[in-house]
């Protein structure tokens, strides 16, 4: 049992590290940015104003309630304080709103898009490079090529083939956003319908970039077990094939939990752009809105939110991890 | 060595992938001569060129013709002429007027124009059809008469009396596109700018290439480095490098880009700034990979045979270890250029990509494309090559890749 503690506790230790090394890149890299964003908000709210001290007030007044006038670390500080209580501050373009607001919109569409697409897609993927495995011959010839091309498909180059094709040549879906552009948000059967309608495309381009890397993962884990002395002992035990492959499928699955853990970034960066095709109001939207309006309050408050999405998932996965494999009494199953 | 390369080329797959990316490579290379000049000029106005040979129209006319007898060419003028949404609504207008169409076949033009003369009068008021849509069929009827019409065409010329006939143009003649002086072949047609599609995609290949390579190297290189140093001295060393590897593995490599090329700012960042930050930031895997492989390698005898020989530090790690990894660093390095023009397209998606005064990347002309909606007014000359160019650039390497992989690993062969 000890195994366990000592494992979760070091787990729990590098959640927190990571945790604080993140909120300190998020907060230094957008502030490194030339250009004086407070100046720019000034001038924006200070045309037609001719009285140069008035302006210059708004600038300080501005600059006060952003924050800005303070020294790096005293900003920072406040910055991780406010950002643990959930205040991330004011968003520079869509001003006064605030960060969180904006991003506690976006955040659960991402979140309804991405989890069940990326999970779906694991396990399509697993299935099919098992099968890959098992039949190889014939099967894997025409399957592992055509998984290598599929995942060669960028995911955004997948939203917009699939948009092509089935929202406007097959009209059999929406082309963008992610309800029906006259409906405001609110719980109806028709909005739910018009959620769904909305939800197809981009949930599917994103399984299929999805299925690609997972299968050709799988592949090579099964084929590596099936060659596994434990098989071949058993297959000259005479157990039966069918018990021999719930085994190998087993064993090679669990790197595969490791896998996800450690390709999720990359996966959600590609789905994050998957979304901007589909302008999807979640947090990839959001993102190039906030680039496009150098908006860095709004940038780095998405940034870190995808962040934390992406160590806490990890985070779990690990717990999970922990559970499933044997291996990790052995506590020192880290690398 | 020459045997190990012998052994990779017998790979199937790796060796399709190679043929993939050397046909690539080749084009980049052939295409400039042919087509010389600055691939971001501006040859259209107006967005979106349709794909195909452009004839100056001024110049055609004044061109010699030939009288040449070809069947059907007055049929095709129509086919031509005729769109099918046009055919569609006479469709719809003889369904409004009650017309027996149980027997028309929509491609049929004859039939379809024979019986719209036959029963269009613009007299007719069809009940709950707008003036609108009235208008509309009195225009295609008034260009379908033109079609019909075939007297002679005169080109004219202002004179002082008014109009002077210069040239009649019959329906039987023809120029010969070698006679014109202007004719402009756009196979790709043209972006939202009114540049050569296809000028452009080729010189944005040979940037997201070089991108590719930049980053893959400097990522390779800092991930071997790194990873040699922490596997072969562990102790402090590898705790601290682990450390930041941990770290940067946890945070994902996109966010980091996001944020790096953001804080560069838009006037800053140059293609090669660009593969220098996505160099920075995808190292760790390599990183990793390569110090588990020396941890295995550094208690080998032939190791410690090097070390109690008293070779020094770099001796060592360059004749007894590196050879056992090279395979590794070098799948690693092919992965990290498919990724690394991915990771530019993903980037200038969001508007972070490479300045785009200069010169175009796959990802510039993606994000254009997008930028303009060119997937929602059909314009796909715009995006699919791109896309397509993507996807085959990243398969052959994977499929490289995967050859090698079943070259080294002999498991995994079929």
């Amino acid at each position: 049992m000890s195994g366990y503690v000592k494992y979760f506790r070091k787990k729990i230790i590098w959640f927190l590290i990571t945790f604080f090394a993140a909120v300190l890149l998020n907060f230094i890299l957008p502030r490194l940015m030339p250009g004086d964003p407070v100046a720019v908000i000034t001038a924006r709210s200070a045309q037609g104003m001719s009285e140069a001290s008035a302006v210059k007030e708004m600038y300080d007044n501005y600059a006060e309630q952003f924050g800005v006038n303070k020294p790096m670390y005293v900003q920072f500080f406040t910055y991780f304080g406010n950002a643990l209580t959930g205040d991330l501050g004011l968003s520079f373009s869509q001003y006064p709103r605030e960060v969180s607001d904006i991003i506690g919109s976006a955040i659960w569409w991402t979140v309804g898009l991405q989890l069940p697409a990326i999970i779906v897609g694991w396990f399509i993927g697993n299935i099919l490079g098992a099968l890959a495995a098992y039949i190889r011959k014939g099967f894997d010839k025409v399957l592992l090529p055509v998984a290598l091309f599929l995942s060669s498909i960028p995911a955004f180059g997948m939203a917009v083939i699939l948009l092509v094709i089935f929202a406007l040549k097959l009209e059999m879906a929406p082309t963008s956003g992610g309800y029906a552009f006259d409906m405001l948000p609110h719980f109806s059967w028709d909005f739910v319908r018009s959620i769904i309608r909305h939800y197809q495309l981009p949930f599917w381009s994103i399984v299929i970039f999805a299925i690609g890397g997972q299968a050709i993962g799988m592949r090579s884990m099964s084929i590596y077990e099936l060659n596994a002395d434990y098989v071949k002992y058993s297959r000259f035990l005479g157990i039966k094939d069918r018990k021999i492959v719930g085994y190998v499928f087993r064993n090679a699955m669990l790197p595969q939990i490791t896998g996800l853990a450690l390709s999720l970034g990359s996966m959600i960066g590609g789905a994050l752009v998957a979304e901007i095709i589909f302008s999807y109001p979640g947090l990839g939207t959001t993102l190039l809105s906030a680039v496009t309006t150098s908006d860095y309050p709004l940038l780095s408050a998405t940034t870190l939110i995808i962040t934390i999405m992406v160590l806490v998932t990890t985070f779990t996965l690990d717990i999970v991890y922990g559970f499933v494999d044997p291996r990790v009494k052995a506590a020192q199953f880290d690398e | 060595m020459i045997r190990i390369i012998k052994q990779v080329f017998h790979s199937s797959k790796f060796l399709f992938g190679f043929v993939v990316l050397m046909s690539i490579l080749l084009l980049v290379i052939i295409y400039p001569f042919i087509n010389p000049g600055n691939p971001l000029k501006t040859v259209s106005i107006g967005t979106f060129a349709q794909p195909g040979t452009y004839v100056s129209v001024y110049d055609s006319v004044e061109s010699k013709t030939n009288t040449l007898v070809i069947e059907n060419s007055a049929e095709k003028r129509l086919d031509a002429a005729l769109s099918m949404e046009d055919r569609v609504e006479l469709i719809l207008w003889f369904e409004a007027m009650e017309v027996d169409i149980s027997e028309l076949d929509i491609n049929d033009t004859d039939a379809l124009l024979a019986l719209w003369k036959k029963y269009y009068d613009p007299a007719l008021r069809p009940p709950g059809m707008t003036k609108a849509k009235r208008n509309y069929y009195a225009r295609v009827d008034a260009s379908i008469t033109q079609i019909l019409n075939t007297e002679l065409k005169y080109l004219a010329r202002e004179g002082e009396e008014g109009l002077e006939s210069v040239k009649e143009i019959k329906g039987t003649d023809y120029v010969n596109l070698n006679n014109v002086a202007n004719v402009v072949r756009l196979p790709l047609g043209t972006d939202n700018f009114g540049r050569d599609v296809l000028k452009q995609l080729v010189a944005a290949i040979k940037t997201s290439i070089m991108i590719g390579l930049i980053a893959g190297s400097i990522a390779t290189f800092i991930g071997l480095f790194l990873g040699l140093l922490a596997g072969f001295l562990g102790g402090i060393i590898d705790d601290i490098i682990m450390f930041v590897t941990n770290i940067f593995t946890v945070i994902p490599a996109f966010i980091l880009l996001i944020l790096i090329s953001y804080s560069i700012g838009q006037d800053q960042r140059g293609a090669k700034t660009v593969a220098i930050v996505i160099g920075f930031t995808s190292w760790i895997w390599t990183a990793r990979a390569v110090r588990s492989q020396v941890i295995s390698l550094r208690n080998r005898d032939h190791v410690n045979l090097s070390k109690l020989s008293g070779h020094n530090l770099w001796r060592i790690i360059l004749t007894d270890i590196l050879p056992y990894i090279a395979s590794y660093v070098v799948m690693a390095f092919i992965l990290q250029i498919s990724s690394a023009i991915l990771a530019e397209a993903q980037l200038s998606m969001l508007g972070l990509g490479p300045k785009t005064t200069e010169v175009p990347t796959l990802g510039l002309m993606m994000n254009w494309a997008m930028l303009y909606s060119a997937h929602l007014s059909g314009s796909w000359w715009a995006y699919f090559p791109v896309i397509l160019t993507i996807a085959l650039i990243s398969f052959s390497l994977n499929l490289m890749n995967t050859g090698l992989d079943q070259v080294f690993n002999p498991t995994l062969r079929d």
